[in-house]
């Protein structure tokens, strides 16, 4: 049973669905005080609330997704980290002098099998997101994640990311800390690494800063979240000089999960509960566990050559463009 | 003629030769050095290698200007010049991603934003890459992404050191997140060159920002920049808006990253071909790979043979 009612942060597209579902529980109340035999009422209702939310959710617009991606009761990196795995120790520090709360790791086991684990964290309120920063992880935090990432790989331990960030930290000491040497360097060892990587978008994947701890085996993504090469709102300041033009930017930059399997970036869409996972957290992880789970095992009849090699290939042929020769 | 009329005069011939100039410089024959606004006869400064004689500021070079300075004449042989762009996502900003290409193509004779090929430096054989910031302000795209990830698998095959000298606003917009993708493709083909134990070194140019920035400029075994070029992951603008408050001045330089550990010098452009060649050349293997198998399972070998075979 979906956690819709009196549930706070409504987007407006879930607010018809919403009234409806509060007006069933309010029949449903009177009736019990009084003591009569509604359910039938109830019965056609409820099937009119659930075509409903069949109708809201299936014709999301990009800008929508947008927003539930970004939704504050979205579950986090360290939800779905307890969520699906058993043991979970959480580990600190990038060796360098820091330790990023944007973006945090550790060790645990899925399924039995020991696995490092790491992603982007959002606050779930404002003194919780101050904290972390929104999300937006630091050099540091790059530096944490391919330190645990080179420990998984010394010890023959998958490494599963989420990643769920507006985009990595833009601010002064994050330059002076060379944020981009710090990406950068991510993207190139994780080539390197022999382990199976997966990478799940689980809310918002905000450019390099995804991207960070974004190269494995397969993209995973849920069917409501994002992934784009720069906010639409930066993107409409930019091309439209009119940041009042985000939906249309959201819509033109191709950030859905159905558009990024198109464009053969997305190796699997991961369904949500029928209210998205705001709505049904722990439904949610279910979804992401079996995929880890299951990738995982296919993963593991590869040799380690095998899976650098595919890795390579995996990223090698995306792009498009004209031979330029008839082809 | 008056004292009124001579004035008049003079500054009637003023403005004639100041109209005058701007059209040399509308035609190309005078630049003015945007740093110190001296004017230079442009031959000169393509002498100089389009540094301002008089303030040493290193004015915008295209990419055609840039192979002719650092490959030796009659040796460059461009790689893959017919790869062109497609619009993947049929973009439309203010205006179609088609007709802009269509009118940057025009403008630069280019098909997109980078040059690759190989040719020599010095007599040294390289794989050259070279963005050119005319061209949609050097933004990666796919076109970027495939050119530069054949030139560096073409230096891994040949065992060569690949050089990219970058120009570039980031990624591309308006090819979404094909343009990002190009970031982790370039660095994945960087980590096979990189196990095969070869060189590579970016040359950061003005300006170096975004997803290049956070890809192939900052993956060089050495790191070269330009002066006073601005280098950086975020845009300044982006960081005053976001924090509210006025930056440095020398924020996001070369020299700025050089004082923070993230450059290994800055080379004047002047310099920049002799120090390249340098650095390939202290590269070359100096001793056989092979030197010292001979040895391997007699690690017990004695103190004293050792001395006589080199006093030998």
């Amino acid at each position: 049973m979906p956690a819709t009612k009196n549930r706070p942060f409504l987007l407006d597209f879930e607010k018809p669905l919403n009234e409806l579902e509060s007006k069933i529980e309010q029949i449903r109340e009177l009736a019990q005080e009084n003591n009569v035999d509604v359910s039938r009422e109830i019965r056609d209702l409820e099937a009119k609330a659930e075509q409903l939310r069949e109708e809201i959710f299936s014709t999301l617009s990009p800008s929508q997704r947008l927003k539930l991606a970004r939704h504050p009761r979205r579950p986090s990196t360290l939800d779905y980290i307890q969520a699906i795995s058993d043991d979970w120790l959480e580990l600190h520090g990038d060796r360098g002098g820091y330790d990023d709360p944007a973006l945090v790791g550790g060790v645990g086991r899925l399924g039995g099998m020991p696995v490092v684990m790491m992603g982007h964290q959002k606050g779930r309120d404002t003194k919780d997101n101050v904290a972390r920063n929104f999300g937006m992880a630091s050099p540091g935090g790059y530096r944490k994640a391919i330190r645990l990432m080179e420990h998984a790989n010394r010890f023959r331990m998958p490494i599963l990311t989420f990643i769920d960030t507006p985009g990595a930290w833009a601010g002064v000491e994050a330059e002076e800390l060379g944020q981009g040497e710090a990406i950068a360097y991510n993207l190139r060892e994780m080539f390197s690494f022999d382990v199976p990587i997966l990478c799940t978008v689980i809310g918002e994947g905000g450019s390099g800063g995804a991207l960070g701890i974004g190269v494995g085996d397969r993209l995973l993504m849920f069917e409501h979240a994002v992934y784009t090469v720069a906010t639409p709102e930066a993107c409409a300041a930019i091309l439209w000089k009119d940041a009042g033009k985000a939906p249309q930017a959201a819509a033109a930059l191709k950030i859905t999960a159905r558009d990024l399997k198109d464009l053969g970036i997305l190796d699997i869409i991961l369904p949500e509960p029928s209210s998205g996972a705001h709505a049904d957290p722990l439904g949610a992880a279910g979804i992401l566990k079996e995929a880890l789970e299951q990738n995982l095992e296919t993963l593991l009849t590869l040799t380690p050559q095998q899976r650098k090699d595919l890795r390579y290939q995996k990223f090698r042929q995306i792009g498009k463009f004209d031979l330029g020769n008839g082809e | 003629m008056s004292l009124f009329d001579w004035f008049a005069n003079r500054e009637k011939s003023e403005t004639a030769n100041q109209q005058h100039q701007e059209r040399e410089i509308a035609d190309g024959l005078w630049t003015k050095c945007p740093s110190c606004g001296v004017l230079a006869y442009t031959k000169d400064l393509q002498v100089n290698q389009m540094v301002c004689l008089e303030c040493d500021h290193h004015l915008g070079v295209d990419s055609n200007e840039r192979i002719r300075q650092l490959i030796d004449a009659k040796t460059w042989k461009p790689l893959n010049e017919n790869i062109q762009p497609v619009d993947p996502l049929n973009f439309r900003d203010r205006k179609p991603y088609k007709d802009r290409l269509r009118e940057y193509q025009g403008k630069t004779k280019l098909k997109d934003a980078v040059q690759t090929g190989t040719g020599l430096l010095d007599g040294l054989p390289v794989a050259l890459g070279v963005m050119d910031f005319q061209f949609m302000g050097g933004s990666m795209g796919s076109v970027v992404g495939e050119k530069l990830c054949r030139l560096i698998e073409y230096g891994t095959n040949e065992c060569l050191t690949v050089i990219i000298v970058c120009a570039s606003g980031g990624a591309r917009m308006q090819e979404g997140m094909l343009s990002l993708m190009q970031m982790a493709k370039i660095s994945g083909a960087l980590e096979r060159h990189r196990q095969a134990r070869l060189l590579y070194i970016p040359v950061l140019t003005h300006p170096t920002m975004g997803g290049v920035t956070a890809s192939f400029a900052m993956l060089g075994d050495l790191i070269l920049a330009e002066p006073k070029a601005a280098i950086g992951f975020a845009g300044r603008r982006v960081i005053e808006q976001t924090l509210r408050e006025k930056l440095p001045d020398d924020f996001q330089t070369s020299e700025y990253l050089l004082q923070h550990g993230f450059v290994d010098a800055i080379v004047s452009r002047i310099h920049l071909k002799r120090t390249l060649a340098q650095l390939i050349s202290i590269h070359q293997p100096f001793y056989p790979i092979n030197a010292g198998v001979a040895l391997e399972g007699n690690l017990s070998m004695n103190h004293e043979q050792f001395v006589v075979h080199k006093e030998n």
